[in-house]
């Protein structure tokens, strides 16, 4: 039998609340997961997306809220009673036992017979393409093979849900993008829902089905990465997933002025008076007939294009694209699209 | 114009020293190097020597006579008898501390307070121990009043009296030790195992003891060697001429009772060759265990 994740239909987190003293580092997180589901749990240090996932594993008891995996309350179950799986940051591999060892572990520990074990192993290695190294200790290894050997002993018990905290920060910029595809692969073959924290955007994005952006401990917005990258529903998600023009303007009739400059924009949030324009670098770009003026200060080469900075006439602060080389002193005119230009209330 | 040349070729004598790692700073280290040859190589090759120089007999005179006096050769068992159990009581005790310490917020005021029977000094310990357990003490007289006992129970000038006070003078180095290896360990380790179904129980047998082992044979090394040498609290507290009489009092005797310092030497030298067997012997056992970093990863 393939290895494949305990069925369940869903896990629902009922108002979870977790404190540290006075300091509410998770307030009132709900959020249903159905299996086979790759959330992303995203947002800048602090903001309590680890304390959600060591809740979830059951390392953190609740302050108040609760947890269920369809009819049972698991939230007062100990860490070893729940069955996730969870992949450490630090990867967390045992390092007296053999790569074999720490991925029988679980199962062992379940007291399943030996031959099951074995032929579980077997599996779980070639699943995260590491068949011949079983016999290694995790210090032989890279920390990319850890990594995989980490994932696969969270896999072997066959769990509902898999919880991976920031898995790939500690690899380099190469590694993670085929780890990223990697993790991606194993989520869809053993079915799994999966709960991934992660600051990276670019990563949440790419690996998750829906995203669940956090800050100081309360959900800001969940939703797919369309509707994240597109249409973020607050001007802190917003300047989260990139957008890093900022704009405090005065709004009126969907319209914001910026640096002299009268941009046409889509309200996200009803707004009249003073507001926020959130435009991506990558949306604002030179055009010669645009309505705003900027002077360059810096212009990184990407390859394709300029990432570019400036200031407006009025001292804005701002980050565009150019196509073409410009150089710190230049002028140009820039433009964007009406449906890039998100407003919202200040 | 061949000296030039020759400089490339063959770099100065400094920096030829410093490529080795040896340069002004490693001179630094001469105080420390004199110091150890006059007060450790310089006695030890001293009585090594001294020894084989008996009063009377041959050369081997003196190692004759201690294997074939009962009087003499029985130290060494009373000593063992005292030093294996105490460094394991000192040893094992400390893990279950260590472990619930470790965890503890205010860990610092509890360290603190089980390490100040190392600043007393095993003198002081002794009084206290004499003052309170004796015959007259107030745990004797306590326990009479309330009429549990009706004799005073026997607790110092024998074996139990040095034992306690092995145990109250050897725990604190041992829960240290044992401590700071403990906390060696990454914790998200045990939090892996837990998320794997492990049970407290198996958590420790299969994660906290193999990494701990490392650090619990030189525990046991470090505690064997202090209690085998033990002679103020055998002396002060035990039975000197009956069940305590550790080997370090024999030599004691042999050497200011008798003024045999060539006896004394012998004595002081087949302490020490047990010692370093037993040293030996438990970090050879260490080859079973592992003994990397107790790390979980790149992290």
């Amino acid at each position: 039998m393939a290895i494949a994740a305990r069925d369940f239909r869903e896990l629902r987190l009922d108002g979870m609340s977790r404190a540290f003293g006075t300091v509410n580092a998770l307030k009132d997180v709900t959020l249903s997961v159905r299996r086979g589901e790759f959330i992303a749990l995203l947002g800048p240090s602090g903001c309590g997306k680890s304390t959600a996932l060591n809740c979830l594993a059951g390392l953190l008891t609740l302050s108040s809220g609760s947890i269920w995996l369809d009819k049972d309350r698991i939230d007062g179950l100990k860490p070893e009673e729940r069955g996730f799986g969870m992949v450490f940051q630090n990867y967390a591999l045992f390092p007296h036992m053999t790569v074999r060892k720490n991925i029988a572990f679980g199962l062992s520990m379940q007291g399943r017979p030996k031959a099951e074990i074995e032929r579980k192993v077997d599996e779980a290695l070639s699943i995260v393409r590491l068949g011949d190294q079983g016999n290694k200790l995790p210090g032989q290894l890279s920390g990319g093979q850890q990594q995989r050997v980490a994932i696969a002993r969270a896999i072997v018990i066959e769990p509902p849900l898999v919880l991976m905290d920031e898995p790939l920060s500690n690899l380099d910029a190469k590694l993670r993008l085929e780890m990223r595809a990697e993790i991606r692969r194993i989520h869809e073959l053993i079915g799994s829902a999966t709960i991934y924290v992660t600051h990276d955007q670019e990563e949440a994005l790419s690996l998750a089905d829906r995203i669940v952006v956090m800050r100081e401990g309360r959900v800001r917005q969940v939703g797919t990465p369309e509707d994240l990258y597109a249409r973020p529903a607050h001007s802190d998600v917003a300047e989260f997933m990139g957008y890093r023009n900022l704009i405090r303007s005065q709004v009126s009739s969907g319209a914001v002025t910026v640096g002299g400059a009268t941009f046409q924009g889509t309200a996200i949030e009803q707004v009249s008076g003073a507001g926020v324009a959130a435009i991506r670098p990558d949306d604002l770009h030179v055009a010669a007939d645009g309505p705003l003026t900027a002077k360059v200060e810096t212009a990184q080469y990407h390859g394709d294009c300029f990432y570019c900075s400036g200031k407006a006439a009025d001292g804005t602060d701002l980050y565009f694209l150019s196509p073409t080389k410009v150089q710190k002193g230049d002028t140009v005119r820039l433009a964007a699209d009406r449906d890039r230009v998100l407003i919202y209330a200040s | 114009m061949s000296e030039p040349a020759q400089m490339t070729e063959r770099p100065p004598l400094r920096v030829r020293l410093a490529l080795r790692d040896l340069d002004g700073v490693t001179l630094l280290v001469l105080p420390a190097v004199l110091f150890v040859i006059a007060l450790f190589v310089y006695p030890f090759v001293y009585g090594f020597i001294l020894s084989f120089e008996p009063k009377a007999g041959g050369w081997l005179a003196n190692y004759r006579k201690f294997f074939s006096d009962p009087f003499l050769y029985d130290t060494i068992a009373a000593t063992f008898w005292l030093a294996i159990p105490a460094t394991l009581i000192n040893v094992l005790i400390s893990i279950p501390v260590a472990l619930r310490v470790r965890g503890m917020t205010h860990r610092r005021i509890l360290t603190t307070i089980l390490v100040i029977p190392i600043t007393l000094g095993t003198v002081l310990i002794a009084e206290g121990l004499l003052t309170y357990l004796g015959p007259q003490g107030w745990f004797n007289r306590t326990l009479m009043m309330l009429g549990l006992i009706s004799n005073p129970v026997r607790l110092v000038h024998n074996y139990t009296g040095v034992m306690l006070s092995l145990v109250m003078s050897g725990f604190p180095f041992t829960f240290l030790l044992t401590l700071s290896y403990l906390t060696g360990i990454d914790p998200s380790l045990e939090q892996a195992a837990s998320t794997l179904g492990a049970k407290a129980r198996q958590r420790f047998f299969h994660i906290i003891l193999p990494l701990l082992a490392q650090g619990l044979a030189i525990n046991l090394c470090l505690s064997f060697v202090q209690t085998f040498s033990v002679f103020p609290s055998a002396v002060l507290l035990g039975a000197p001429a009956g069940s305590t009489r550790v080997i370090s009092l024999a030599a004691y005797q042999a050497a200011y009772e008798q003024y045999d310092y060539s006896m004394a030497s012998a004595i002081a030298m087949i302490m020490g060759f047990v010692q370093l067997g037993v040293v030996i012997l438990i970090l050879a056992g260490r080859s079973f265990v592992y003994r990397g970093a107790a790390g979980g990863g790149k992290g």
